[in-house]
């Protein structure tokens, strides 16, 4: 379902190139579950973007559902992301001025679904984050571990094929963090392809497969 | 992305940041009602002049002795003649044509007016009973200058309701006599208030019969000749006639200047125009301050929402539509601040009106429209850099500034 082909991802830092992806060859099927660790630097947060489309490579290539994505025009790009993924990120970002439900209702006013279908989706994923009695809520009034579970709810209120999430518990303590891993592996259970980038072990453990990366190429990879 | 979507996205935007947006519709709305009431202030003061030329009378053409185009050399003046002052017979042969209806010649000084104890410094209007009906004015009680010959210098006068008052109270002003210089003349009427007009205050001066002015001044000429045309399209006509008829009484030379009632009008309704004009160009300056604000504003908003739009490109918020929804947020803000300001200036006008109720101050309709316009473009055009601006951000690089 993603495929990279000997993906290169360079940056240029004054008369330095740093080579944040080096030769990354990865497949990832439809449902997995993966966790991509390493240490700061090592370019998973890179991948991640590169995977989401918020990035693109130097060089190689990227399919998604059998797609060549790296030579799609911005428009179809923006379309892509709209349709298949979702974002779940470590600092939330939600829209402070709109409520619970106006931030989940964000992607499905970008993909220019109708007012009634909108209001359904949105009560769908408020209740599947237990987030009912919070959809009239504003961020600053909802915990840490709601915002990051509203956040879930807009990442997925599309129903996307792939869900990236980077460090979605760095924010969190260890009782709300446990609640957000759940809500994300619950996802996960509906064959939703899982990717969390994160510096913590004990979350890594959690996936059946483990990406490990260092300088910017894969170090190990538990599934293959 | 929905239209009514890209709406609800602005509206949401401008709500949510409340303080900001109130000070920008300020900002735009005194632009707007700037314009508005400068404008309605230039209409107001045009219409002012147009009604009190009106008041003047209808179909006027002046004769002013003099010429105001500079002359060669002429007969007259190699054989050293001068230019010869407007007299009673050249006013009565101007009445010699079928065009003329009325012809009225005019005297004006300033004399001591005095009554028993009382006196004050008056204007002194020379003429016929003609001018009665080429200006218009209305008597409110007795007569007018009796009809005749405008030769014989009887000692009549009319007075005007303001030196009535001043000079006899309460007492009854008709058939007593006021001393003018070093002349007595007798109260036969009182002027009503109609006809005042620009430089003439019917309420504040005596008038006696041109002779006697003549008499009083000391003076053999007339101040100048009013004729009043029978039709507005024969005023051409009496102008030829009367620069023919002076020119053969005055030896062939053209010493007269011919004004009429709409050329006057015309010039200061140039003057005036291109001062509302002027006026409305400056208010309009208010309007491109309130449109660089708004650039400012929304490059300070880009600045700050930049992590917003990083997060609506990850949603799948294509360039084009961030550009739209920026631009969006702009023309509602410009639209609101519009109607806003036209809300503003139309009160404003009738605060104007109340005030000064002589002064009609409307605002012109083009005004009313071309402000919320240039409003409108203002706002989305000095928008456009922001937007652009928001529309190129990285979204991985805008992510990051949380």
């Amino acid at each position: 379902m993603i495929r990279l082909e000997a993906i290169h991802r360079d940056f240029q830092v004054g008369d330095q190139v740093v080579h944040a992806l080096d030769d990354i060859n990865l497949e990832i099927s439809q449902g997995e579950y993966i966790s991509v660790m390493g240490p700061s630097g090592s370019g998973k947060s890179t991948l991640l973007n590169l995977i989401g489309l918020l990035d693109h490579p130097t060089a190689g290539k990227y399919f998604l559902n059998d797609r060549n994505v790296t030579e799609l025009d911005e428009e179809e790009e923006s379309l892509t992301r709209n349709q298949q993924i979702g974002f779940v990120f470590q600092a939330f970002h939600l829209v402070p001025r709109l409520t619970a439900a106006q931030n989940i209702e964000l992607p499905l006013i970008l993909a220019g679904r109708n007012p009634e279908e909108r209001a359904e989706l949105v009560e769908r994923a408020l209740s599947a984050m237990h987030l009912q009695d919070r959809a009239h809520h504003r961020p600053e009034q909802l915990s840490g571990g709601q915002r990051q579970r509203v956040a879930i709810a807009r990442a997925t209120v599309t129903e996307p094929s792939v869900l990236l999430t980077d460090e979605p518990t760095g924010n969190l303590d260890q009782h709300s963090g446990l609640d957000v891993m759940e809500a994300l592996e619950a996802l996960n259970d509906r064959n939703i392809t899982l990717i969390i980038v994160t510096h913590d072990e004990a979350l890594g453990a959690r996936s059946p497969r483990a990406i490990r990366m260092l300088d910017g190429r894969i170090e190990s990879d538990s599934g293959s | 992305m929905r239209a009514s979507d890209v709406l609800l996205f602005g509206w949401r935007a401008l709500y949510g940041y409340r303080t900001r947006t109130v000070f920008m519709l300020i900002a735009m709305s005194i632009g707007v009602a700037a314009v508005m009431m400068l404008t309605a202030l230039g209409e107001g003061a045009q219409r002012y002049v147009r009604n009190e030329f009106a008041s003047l009378g209808t179909n006027l053409v002046i004769i002013l002795p003099g010429r105001s185009e500079t002359s060669g050399v002429g007969l007259g003046s190699i054989m050293g003649v001068t230019p010869r002052d407007l007299t009673i017979d050249d006013a009565k042969a101007l009445r010699q044509h079928p065009a003329v209806r009325r012809v009225a010649p005019i005297n004006v000084g300033a004399a001591e007016a005095s009554w028993q104890s009382r006196k004050r410094e008056v204007t002194v209007v020379g003429s016929t009973h003609e001018i009665l009906g080429v200006r218009h004015w209305q008597m409110e009680r007795g007569k007018f200058l009796p009809k005749g010959d405008w030769d014989r210098a009887s000692s009549v006068c009319v007075l005007g309701s303001k030196i009535r008052d001043e000079l006899f109270g309460a007492h009854a002003a008709i058939g007593q006599w006021v001393r003018l210089g070093e002349n007595r003349y007798r109260v036969i009427g009182v002027m009503a208030s109609e006809g005042r007009s620009i430089g003439i205050d019917v309420e504040d001066m005596v008038i006696i019969p041109v002779a006697s002015a003549q008499s009083l001044f000391n003076v053999p000429s007339l101040f100048r000749v009013l004729i009043e045309a029978k039709s507005h399209t024969s005023i051409p006509r009496v102008i030829d006639f009367a620069k023919q008829t002076i020119k053969q009484r005055h030896q062939g030379e053209e010493d007269i200047t011919v004004v009429t009632q709409d050329a006057v009008l015309s010039t200061f309704d140039r003057i005036l125009g291109a001062l509302t004009y002027s006026i409305a160009g400056i208010a309009a300056i208010s309007l491109a301050v309130a449109g660089i604000l708004i650039m400012n504003v929304m490059l300070i908003a880009v600045s700050q929402r930049t992590s917003e739009i990083g997060l609506l490109k990850a949603l799948g918020a294509s360039r084009h539509t961030i550009l739209l929804l920026i631009l969006i947020e702009a023309l509602l803000l410009s639209v609101v601040g519009g109607l806003l300001g036209l809300g503003i200036g139309q009160l404003g006008s009738w605060g104007l009106r109340a005030a000064f109720p002589d002064l009609q101050a409307y605002p012109p309709n083009w005004a009313m429209l071309a402000s919320v316009m240039v409003a409108v473009v203002t706002g989305v055009l000095f928008s456009l850099l922001p937007a652009s601006k928001a529309s190129k951000l990285d979204p991985v690089m805008a992510l990051s500034r949380h």
